[in-house]
């Protein structure tokens, strides 16, 4: 309960120490944005106070046994006291309104890539709200699913507790996008993530001579499952013969990555990809 | 009497002339107008360079006929937004090296104040006496430029979309890429600590990265903190590996209890191009009897690399990283055209080091990357 409420409760007791002989009569069950009536024993009117979370109303009662409440007035969920003076005499009433049916639901998916094949690599929580932007804390059944590029959607119920709930999900083993949905009632929302290449596998080169020019090439460059890295990684190609040393970072493209190299004498060609190094080549220059 | 009061007045005044003559730079500017030895030639014709005078410089060379004023002025004064370009000829020292009858050899040691801080070369000229004057024989070059063509440049760019103000806040954000330290080596030299290492982007996409150290006492609290600056590549392509060096100066590692170190990765738009080529990279002694590590920059790709800045990173035998050093290039990188670098390391590092690597950072006018 927050300080504001308990101030709240404080002032009206003090307010309502001389209480009406008439008492105001609320219903149990209250739900934000619904209409309602708040009946009074006291039949001569007065003024009104609702007092809530966000907001203060106030207005004149007529006489009468029944105050109507449109549902406009409590639209945020949370503790409301209604009160009505009249003369010197105040009557009061505490009253709790409930969030609506969920009607929206924020998604937070983390990360926005992820690796192939990493269990528990994806994290996705879902927050029930309700038309009024009200945190659902009763219990409600959420709907995660999971649908890949390429194979069947996977789906999953999870209760959501004081308005959340939460799911981990596994990357597949195929590159590519993967939408990551939740809904509740009428609520849907969906997140992309990228499932990317690990690291590269395997890494090869080999020599090519193209019009008397020296290339070294990769073979195409694929992670463990095979799945290519994707354009742009960074190849690194080292080459030592007796002129010294010669270093080229040369990005993949279109799944290969290649660079032209001056070669004098024999000379010794390194390759590596971040910290994963690949094959060793021995080549000779044509004279 | 009233004789004796004049001399004596006029010759205190001319004395005094004198005084404020030479106060003022009057020896030295007649040193450097004259050439009547080596030293003073060259000094006369790095003045001329210092005031970015290309005309009288190159009338001054012993064959100035054959110099090409404009390959002079770029090999001195740098162009097309080289890192010569931002700097000035703060001063500079001559000394001779060798004179055999009427030929010289003047070494000369030009100090630079650039845009990234001094720089210095060293060269060495020949000196030629003819008549009473000596002049600078200056190398004969052609300014390279490369050819007319056309180069297809199809490699990658990566561009970002955020999240905007207007989102929901649920909305997802694209991650900052992963990057990872995967060495860090704690040096103490003579006048410093230092933190070094290297730095992999394991991510799919560029990251630009930022290496943080802070040393902590014994008692767990900080003694001090600093950054890697422009001792990193900042910015790394997907698997890009990246030395770093952060500088504790004043600092003993005696005092240092442990080292905390920070990584901060930031998703920037970024481009693979343009790829450079790093050729006969070899360790060498310079002429000021230093180690230096020395190659050639080839730059494949068609657009003009205004700063290249050279980051080497030397490994002993285990393949530990036992120091990383850098130097800007003072020369922009024609496509296809090869441009020398050096970069020295410490001669009590030189014995240890048994590999190296060489990365090049690229500053160009229409995008830094």
């Amino acid at each position: 309960m927050s300080i504001r409420a308990l101030l709240t409760i404080f002032v009206v007791a003090m307010i309502s120490r001389p209480l009406l002989a008439a008492d105001l009569q609320v219903p149990a069950n209250v739900v934000a944005g619904d209409d309602f009536t708040i009946t009074s024993s006291n039949r001569e009117g007065g003024t009104f106070y609702l007092i809530g979370p966000s907001q203060v109303g106030k207005r004149n009662a007529v006489s009468g046994s029944e105050i109507n409440i449109p549902g406009d007035e409590i639209k945020n969920s949370g503790l409301y006291t209604a009160l009505l003076c009249s003369g010197g005499d105040c009557a009061s009433a505490t009253f709790y309104v409930k969030p609506a049916a969920p009607a929206k639901l924020s998604l937070l998916v983390h990360p926005s890539r992820v690796r192939v094949a990493e269990p528990n690599a994806i994290t996705a929580v879902a927050l029930v709200f309700d038309r009024f932007h009200n945190l659902v804390t009763e219990p409600a059944q959420v709907e995660f699913q999971a649908i890949p590029g390429e194979g069947q959607a996977i789906s999953q119920s999870r209760a959501a507790s004081n308005g959340i709930a939460w799911i981990r999900l596994t990357s597949g083993k195929k590159e590519g996008p993967v939408k990551v949905g939740a809904s509740v009632g009428p609520a849907k929302e969906l997140r992309v993530v990228r499932q990317v290449a690990s690291d590269a596998c395997n890494l090869r080169i080999k020599p090519e001579w193209s019009s008397g020019k020296f290339y070294v090439s990769t073979d195409p460059v694929r992670d463990c499952s095979g799945n290519p890295v994707p354009d742009g990684t960074v190849i690194s190609f080292t080459k030592t013969d007796r002129t010294g040393k010669t270093t080229v970072d040369a990005p993949v493209k279109r799944g290969i990555a290649r660079v032209q190299m001056p070669i004098d004498g024999s000379a010794r060609i390194l390759v590596a990809s971040g910290v994963v190094t690949g094959n060793e080549l021995n080549v000779t220059g044509k004279q | 009497m009233r004789f004796i009061v004049s001399i004596l007045i006029g010759g205190v005044t001319v004395l005094l002339i004198a005084i404020a003559w030479i106060q003022s730079g009057g020896l030295v500017r007649e040193r450097m107008r004259s050439s009547r030895t080596p030293e003073e030639a060259t000094r006369l014709l790095l003045t001329k360079v210092q005031s970015r005078s290309w005309d009288q410089a190159v009338s001054l060379l012993a064959n100035a006929s054959d110099v090409d004023k404009s390959a002079f002025a770029h090999d001195l004064g740098g162009s097309n937004g080289s890192l010569l370009t931002y700097a000035s000829l703060e001063k500079f020292d001559v000394w001779p090296l060798r004179a055999i009858d009427r030929q010289a050899t003047v070494r000369a040691k030009l100090h630079y104040s650039t845009a990234v801080g001094p720089l210095d070369d060293v060269r060495d000229f020949q000196v030629q006496q003819a008549g009473d004057a000596w002049r600078v024989l200056w190398p004969v070059t052609k300014l390279e430029k490369p050819a007319p063509q056309v180069m297809p440049v199809n490699y990658l760019r990566w561009d970002v979309i955020n999240r905007g103000a207007e989102d929901d806040w649920g909305v997802q954000n694209v991650d900052s890429p992963q990057v990872r330290i995967v060495s860090m080596n704690a040096l103490q030299r003579p006048d410093r600590v230092v933190i070094l290492g290297e730095i992999v982007n394991e991510d799919t996409i560029p990251a630009y990265i930022n290496v943080g150290a802070t040393l902590l006492r014994a008692d767990g609290n900080a003694m001090a903190q600093e950054n890697s600056f422009d001792k990193i590549s900042h910015t790394l392509l997907p698997k890009q590996v990246s030395p770093y060096r952060i500088d504790f100066p004043g600092i003993q590692l005696k005092d240092v209890k442990s080292v905390r170190m920070d990584a901060k990765s930031m998703l920037v738009p970024a481009s693979a191009d343009p790829v450079i080529e790093v050729n006969r990279q070899r360790l060498e002694t310079d002429p000021l009897g230093k180690k230096v590590l020395r190659g050639e920059l080839l730059n494949q790709s068609g657009q003009i690399v205004n700063i290249p800045h050279v980051l080497a990173s030397y490994y002993d035998g285990s393949g530990k990283v036992v120091w990383v050093s850098d130097g800007y290039v003072d020369q922009e990188l024609q496509p296809q055209i090869p441009v020398s670098f050096a970069v020295d390391l410490p001669d009590d590092i030189a014995p240890k080091v048994q590999s190296y690597h060489v990365t090049v950072n690229h500053y160009c006018i229409n995008h830094a990357s």
